[in-house]
């Protein structure tokens, strides 16, 4: 194991043209699309309410507030505990997929992604229909037992429903990172008689520890983010809630909305910093690939029914939600009862006739999110880790500090940036459907630059010296060496942005304004607001699901044959 | 009965003759921004472009303030016709930053009040094509399961059985919780109506964060009983729900509204669009399962089914107090803010001591004290006590200032929060002591 060496001295020069171009491209998109809709959003906070005037008294009401401590205290604590439940569902998947001969690795990947595609508000609700107060476990419970377990109050509640959320970001983020170590390290243990979960203590795990950083600090910051699934489970004391409930409420002017989303940010970018510090100084990379060591080790007898055991029940777990959806879409009435009174399909027969454009607009949206999430972020990665140029850091910080402004407000801040600005034909341009796919893909750049960070910090440099030694330009190195050893990582970046593009709600529902343009989870929306129950709504969400779930699942076969096909070269 | 017939038949040709007029001349695309649910504006979608070849009704469908904001965003370039949702509040919102037209509907045979609430603005702005009235539905099987009686007033949820039990949304959130609240208020008083709505709140179970929670956990039986509109109710029993609903004597009717956003592109359509809401084809729409509402032309009701409510001639409506939307928009801010940070915020303590008061008040029924009721009287007092009064809530300049925007105060609206939050905490936490003393008594 090369750790603990310092990172080799970069080359004499800063940077190439071609590499400035780039910073600047990244910089222009950023500033257009990011920092300045958000700017003329949460400016906001740093004005007197009364006379408009610079001022930071808002953000010592915000420290004075026994409600708003006690919120972030509370933001702090949940996020926290579901990076540490996260990790204890991510981490025996990851492991028992990558490092053992498993039947069904690529189906076992793809069911520990689909949790991420989740639509907004049928998560929450599915726990609620089986792990609730009154819901089927504890309805059960109660009639065999006589007693309740309070899985979905509170806190716990939001813990429990966000570990089951977003643990697939550890999942694909450690996958990638297991695959893009050399063998040789682990047999070298192996030779040494290290064995079992020693040898992952010592070895792989700290060979995989980018990938873990990198899932574990977008939990973190997601949960911290969040606010649809504390207020589906009617939790308000949580800063991201209570951002939400200021702006979005009516009649109010009041700043203090934007000064936690203010707050929001600093902590995310923040959190990022502590994750990029956990790494510094530390060097990953490894000059054999994966794939260039042993083939997966075989697993029998007693330890492989234990293997199939913890994966079944974690997947159970995992995937409880989307029973319960799946059930919800079937229902005819489901009331106060552990399983629905009778089954129907006309919800799916009210849902498929105007689910065709939907679905289009989605698969559209979304691949073109993914898309420009893997080249942005795989630039930015290049260029921070790779190149000299003074404050590149803070490309990687604009782009993550995405993660921690709330959809609404970025949507606000689209259109009062640009409705003014029109078209030839009359249109504003943010009538455009473009423009819902730019917000889809700054919100969901920090998902796929943390995935290419890891991809490559685990590239080791000498690899790219040679080639240069060799008499190869920076274009052809990226081009022939940097880019396919980074396929891994391009591709988790790719899953987890069109997977959640795929179920993002709230900027979109600022810039639809077409019904021809809308995506799938403005339609769920749409559906979903019944009070007439919720079972069209719940079809609607098993056919998006369907659909991102086969997307992900051809993307993980390529995954796998890739690797195939580099091992056996 | 000859009467009658006629003025069908009258109502029916002025009604050809409304659609048949703009049809001919109208075509294209009626953008609306609505907070109505798919169940609503699918029928009327259909049938109003039925009624009118050539016009397609494009439906944009945001919550009341997501739109509100999208109309204002958006009033440089407007690409949207009418805008069409419950709360009265959000249309006086949007006429007062002059997002709205003026229109005079041509419409026949709609009355001027609905309860006593008038159906359409004075000046023209916006207009009610259906009303809604305020009250409580509940989860039969949850009650039966839970030995819970069924609700009738208000009062009633203040009961001990009901504690844990009942769910609200939060009226910062819900423009016709905040109608219910409002009513409360207007109807038993500001110092009454707030203690009546604290008892209450020591027994919720939740606060939803949208309108559409609270019938969900009622339909779904996460929560016995909620604080909802009607047609919540009424169109999840047309969904089949074993759920029912009851208008408090306290209550109100009050219209749900449409209006033309200013500079609609498509103005002629816009109008098209109101005509066949107001017209009785539109309003017999109203009345289908999923829908459900209170049609605002009396003759619709002809055709309601058995046991729908009927403002015009229930006895129920005829006592129903007179909502004062001026009043109501001079405090919308201060009576939000103050549920949320008396109760929403605080509601752990509001329901520890509520419960406390509980235990007394039973203990009291088996052994009688006298020193223990002047402690629960106090601790009663306590809780229902206020920092503001009705005068300051409409009137005060500084809370004004504080919570419209104005020049005039020299506070912020955080500053009041937290005076606020500060005087429920301290008041709820002396209740506890004076009930917890009281216990002990009464033990």
């Amino acid at each position: 194991m090369q750790a603990a060496l310092p990172l080799p001295a970069a080359r004499t020069a800063v940077a190439t043209p071609g590499q400035w171009l780039t910073v600047g491209a990244i910089a222009a998109f950023l500033t257009l699309f990011l920092i300045v809709p958000v700017a003329m959003v949460i400016i906001v906070a740093f004005q007197d309410p009364a006379t408009g005037a610079f001022t930071l008294v808002n953000f010592a009401d915000f420290a004075r507030s026994p409600l708003f401590l006690r919120s972030f205290g509370n933001s702090l604590y949940v996020s926290l505990m579901a990076v540490v439940w996260a990790t204890v569902f991510a981490l025996p998947l990851a492991y028992f997929t990558t490092r053992f001969e498993f039947r069904g690795s690529a189906i076992i990947q793809t069911l520990g992604v689909i949790p991420l595609i989740m639509p907004p508000f049928a998560g929450a609700v599915a726990m609620q229909l089986l792990f609730g107060q009154n819901g089927s476990i504890n309805l059960l419970l109660d009639d065999w037992f006589g007693f309740r377990l309070p899985l979905m109050d509170g806190l716990n509640g939001v813990i429990f429903v966000q570990s089951v959320h977003y643990f697939p970001f550890i999942l694909i983020n450690v996958t990638a990172s297991l695959r893009n170590i050399d063998r040789s390290m682990e047999e070298a243990a192996q030779n040494l008689g290290s064995s079992g979960f020693r040898l992952f203590r010592r070895i792989v795990f700290p060979l995989a520890m980018p990938g873990f950083v990198a899932g574990a600090s977008l939990v973190f910051i997601k949960v911290f983010d969040d606010l649809a699934t504390p207020l589906l489970l009617n939790v308000k004391d949580m800063l991201a809630p209570q951002a939400y409930l200021r702006i979005s409420s009516i009649g109010l002017k009041d700043p203090m909305g934007y000064v936690i989303s203010v707050v929001l940010m600093v902590f995310s970018i923040l959190s990022l910093f502590i994750a990029n510090f956990s790494t510094r100084g530390r060097d990953y990379a490894t000059t054999q690939r994966g794939g260039g060591g042993l083939t997966k080790r075989p697993i029998s007898g007693l330890d492989r029914i234990l293997a199939y055991a913890i994966i079944t029940l974690i997947l159970l777990l995992v995937l409880a939600p989307h029973v319960g959806l799946f059930l919800l879409s079937i229902a005819t009435v489901w009331s106060y009862a552990p399983l629905p009174d009778g089954y129907t399909l006309a919800h799916y027969a009210r849902v498929v006739t105007e689910s065709g454009q939907y679905i289009w607009n989605t698969l559209l949206y979304s691949s073109l999110t993914g898309a420009a999430g893997a080249v942005i972020g795989a630039a930015i990665a290049y260029i921070v880790l790779r190149t000299r140029i003074p404050g590149r850091h803070w490309l990687d910080y604009a782009a993550s500090a995405a993660l921690a402004v709330p959809g609404v407000v970025l949507g606000i801040g689209y259109l009062r940036a640009y409705f003014g600005v029109q078209l030839p034909n009359g249109q504003s341009l943010t009538s455009l459907w473009i423009i819902i796919v730019i917000a889809l893909a700054v919100r969901r750049l920090p998902y796929a630059l943390r995935a290419c960070m890891a991809a490559m910090q685990q590239i080791s440099v000498s690899l790219e010296e040679a080639a240069e030694n060799l008499g190869a330009t920076k274009a052809s190195t990226i081009r022939r060496i940097v880019a396919p050893l980074m396929t891994g990582g391009l591709l988790a970046g790719f899953i987890t942005s069109f997977a959640t593009a795929a179920v993002e709600l709230s900027a979109t529902m600022m810039l639809v304004q077409n019904n021809a343009d809308a995506p799938l989870a403005y339609g769920l929306y749409v559906f979903m607001q019944s009070p007439a129950g919720r079972g069209a709504g719940a079809a609607l969400g098993v056919i998006a699901v369907l659909i991102v779930g086969i997307c992900t699942y051809l993307s993980q076969s390529l995954a796998e044959r890739d690797r195939r096909l580099k091992a056996g070269s | 009965m000859t009467t009658r017939r006629l003025f069908l038949a009258a109502t029916a040709l002025a009604s050809a003759c409304a659609f048949a007029t703009p049809s001919l001349a109208q075509s294209g695309k009626v953008t609306v921004v609505t907070s109505f649910s798919k169940d609503v504006t699918d029928p009327i979608k259909q049938a109003f472009e039925k009624a009118n070849p050539g016009l397609t009704l494009e439906v944009q469908n945001r919550n009341t303030n997501a739109g509100v904001k999208f109309v204002e965003e958006t009033r440089s370039n407007p690409q949207s016709d009418l805008f069409w949702a419950s709360a009265p509040d959000a249309f006086e919102v949007l006429k007062g930053k002059k997002l709205l037209q003026q229109y005079a509907p041509k419409a026949k045979g709609i009355p001027e009040k609905i309860g006593s609430y008038p159906i359409n603005d004075k000046e023209g702005y916006y207009f009610g094509f259906a009303a809604s009235g305020y009250g409580i539905m509940w989860n039969e099987r949850y009650l039966k399961a839970n030995r819970i009686p069924e609700p009738k007033e208000w009062s009633d949820l203040a009961k001990p059985v009901y504690h844990n039990h009942v769910s609200i949304a939060s009226p910062a959130r819900s423009g016709t919780t905040h109608l219910t609240i409002e009513t409360i208020l207007q109807g038993e008083g500001w110092d009454k109506g707030w203690g009546a709505i604290k008892a209450m709140a020591g027994n919720f179970n939740q606060i939803a964060e949208r309108s559409f929670g609270v019938p969900d956990a009622v339909n779904s039986g996460q929560v016995g009983v909620g604080i909802v509109i009607d047609f919540f109710a009424f169109s999840a029993q047309g969904a089949g729900f074993p759920v029912k609903f009851v208008y408090p004597s306290v209550t109100t009717v009050v219209p749900a509204n449409v209006g033309i956003i200013a500079g609609a592109p498509n103005k002629a359509g816009a109008e098209a669009f109101i005509e066949y809401l107001l017209s009785p084809a539109g309003q017999d729409i109203l009345l289908s399962p999923t829908i459900r509402r209170l049609p605002v032309n009396p003759e619709a009701y002809a055709k309601a089914p058995a046991g729908f409510p009927n403002p015009f001639k229930d006895k129920a409506f005829q006592g129903m107090i007179t909502f004062d939307v001026d009043k109501s928009e001079s405090r919308t801010g201060v009576v939000d803010t103050l549920f949320d940070q008396l109760i929403s915020f605080q509601l752990d303590d509001l329901k520890a001591v509520t419960k406390l008061m509980q235990d007394v008040e039973q203990g009291l029924a088996k052994k009688d004290n006298a020193q223990a009721r002047v402690l629960l009287a106090e601790a009663r007092q306590a809780v229902a006590a206020m920092p503001v009064t009705e005068a300051q809530a409409s009137n005060d300049a500084d809370i004004k200032g504080a919570f419209r925007g104005g020049k005039e105060g020299k506070t912020r609206q955080a500053e009041f929060e937290r005076k606020w939050a500060a005087f429920a905490k301290e008041n709820y936490a002396k209740a506890k002591a004076k009930a917890e003393q009281a216990l002990a008594l009464v033990r």
